[in-house]
């Protein structure tokens, strides 16, 4: 920290009689604001982000962009991005027992509405556009394909998972029953490799990537777990 | 809070003869939102390449428009070029399918290595529209240009021995990168027992929308067999086997309880993974049942009178 704040003094020479701390802090001051207009700007930004594979659909939809086949092509991107939003949401708590950053914790739930987001227009789009409500056709669907009925199993893991995202819902359930309930998300992110590994005809390397990012992901979470356990070990005070 | 006011003038009330037509705007938009979900929703590329001589045309697909060129040559299960959809397009440009040539091999008096342009001579060139069912329960209609493959079994006469016929791709992962990774089994095999193989339907194809076959469809010759599933339409064939056993085919190798040998469709036998009973014409909104034999019954159920139905998958 210390080393971070000496190591870029400030540009111009200090007014004569300055005292040292009070330039560091003037320097500091202008970071700091940045810092805070960077956090403040974080989630809108995160949010944004988030939208755009969801406008890139809604674009590519209109102008004939998602191929011969837009109705698999549509269902096929949802999934992805119902995966890839499930995988990042793994990647905050890591981040900052790991590297020490505290910023993504400020956007976890919001990955984690995402990845329900589009979970649900996955489902819906499969409901709606793919199948087009054919009720009897798509319980049959669920109850004899398996890597339909493990993807259906996914939705129902994430939903309520996103109905106690509140604020609220975290005081009324209690941290830790609350926490308990939200080791689901282990769960969906399982089942939901497993609806894409199955699903799948031959090429089994896009579902094995992201078995491997969300390995790797579950495997950095025991970090601190490990580290608990090796300063046990060597007998240093908990 | 502002109490309501009356300050709409008089000019901003919805005529009537408009407001009494609110639900054709409703489903109008509605409409429009579903039109863009299909590939008409801009200009299509047109076929292109050189042109075939054909002799003759018709029709079996009872008057449906043929699927767009664009769709039929950028919409692929081409795996020796990738396993996306769109892979083919992108990647068969490293295919050189001149010269080429065919191997006829095995049971028959008239063994032969032949030219793909010498084969092409032989035969009297026919464009045939067929309804192509793919085993994913998406399906197209498509304009083959191509002749029966029967004329060419009767011109190098099998022996009594021959009993199917096998098929096999070009295997060179230089020009087919997909090939390069084990994803199936290479070089991808197909086969047909003899009776199917000499039916008036099946053809091998050389041409689509009476343009030369694009490298992504399966050139410079393909396999044809419109009342079964797609992959049993071998692509780029280097090797034509009559044999007297049941050949191995790639799918069926691969995953023996989602593809069985004849692969005839059948709305009736489900894929493990997936309904069969509909399917997704390219470029239309709804499903619609499939038929068994593809609709193609009338000419080639006799062929499978005394086989057990459930092996007619």
């Amino acid at each position: 920290m210390n080393e971070l704040s000496t190591a870029s003094p400030p540009r111009s020479a200090p007014p004569p009689g300055s005292a040292g701390p009070r330039v560091t802090g003037a320097a500091d001051a202008p970071r700091l604001a940045a810092r805070t207009l960077a956090l403040r700007a974080l989630k809108p930004a995160a949010f944004a982000v988030s939208c755009l594979p969801l406008a890139k659909l809604a674009a590519d939809a209109l102008t004939g962009g998602l191929g011969a086949n837009p109705i698999a092509e549509g269902m096929n991107r949802l999934g992805f991005w119902t995966l890839t939003f499930l995988a990042l949401s793994l990647v905050p708590t890591p981040a900052k027992d790991l590297l020490g950053l505290t910023w993504p914790i400020r956007i976890r739930r919001m990955l984690g509405l995402f990845a329900f987001a589009y979970a649900a227009m996955h489902f819906a789009w499969y409901l709606g556009v793919d199948k087009f409500f054919d009720l009897p056709e798509i319980a049959k669907d669920i109850v004899k394909r398996k890597f339909i009925t493990v993807g259906f199993a996914t939705l129902l893991l994430l939903a309520p998972l996103a109905v106690t995202s509140t604020d609220r819902a975290v005081r009324r359930m209690g941290f830790r029953k609350w926490k308990r309930l939200h080791r689901l998300v282990y769960a969906a992110a399982l089942l939901g490799l497993i609806h894409f590994a199955w699903r799948v005809k031959a090429d089994e390397r896009r579902p094995a990537l992201f078995a491997a990012v969300v390995g790797l992901l579950l495997v950095a979470r025991l970090a601190p777990a490990v580290r608990r356990a090796i300063g046990r070990g060597s007998g240093r005070p908990a | 809070m502002a109490r309501w006011r009356d300050d709409l003038p008089e000019s901003d009330v919805t005529p009537e003869r408009l407001y009494l037509r609110r639900r054709e705007f409703l489903a109008l938009g509605a409409a429009g939102a579903v039109g863009a979900l299909l590939p008409g929703a801009r200009t299509l590329a047109g076929p292109e390449g050189e042109s075939l001589a054909v002799a003759s045309r018709s029709d079996r697909a009872d008057g449906e428009k043929p699927t767009p060129w664009e769709s039929i040559t950028t919409y692929n299960n081409f795996y020796e070029f990738g396993t996306d959809k769109d892979d083919p397009s992108r990647n068969a440009g490293s295919l050189r399918t001149r010269p080429w040539t065919v191997s006829i091999e095995g049971e028959v008096k008239k063994p032969q290595a032949v030219d793909v342009d010498t084969l092409l001579k032989w035969f009297p060139l026919e464009e045939r529209i067929y309804r192509m069912r793919c085993v994913e329960a998406w399906s197209m209609v498509v304009p083959w240009v191509g002749f029966p493959l029967g004329e060419l079994v009767r011109r190098v006469e099998p022996t009594s021995r021959a009993k199917y016929v096998a098929f096999q791709t070009l295997l060179d992962p230089k020009q087919m990168p997909g090939q390069r990774r084990a994803v199936l089994e290479w070089p991808y095999v197909e086969g047909l027992r003899m009776d199917e193989a000499v039916h008036p339907l099946t053809m091998l194809v050389v041409g689509l929308y009476g343009r030369i076959l694009p490298n992504q469809d399966g050139a410079p010759i393909r396999l044809v067999v419109p009342w079964k599933y797609g992959f049993k339409g071998v692509k780029s064939i280097v090797r034509i086997r009559f044999v007297e056993q049941e050949p191995p085919t790639t799918w069926s190798r691969m995953a023996p309880n989602e593809y069985g040998f004849y692969a005839n469709v059948n709305p009736a036998v489900d894929h493990p993974r997936w309904s069969q009973a509909k399917e997704r014409r390219i470029g239309e909104f709804f499903r619609r049942p499939t038929l068994p034999f593809n609709g193609y019954g009338a000419m080639v159920a006799q062929l499978y009178a005394g086989l057990d139905p459930r092996k007619l998958y």
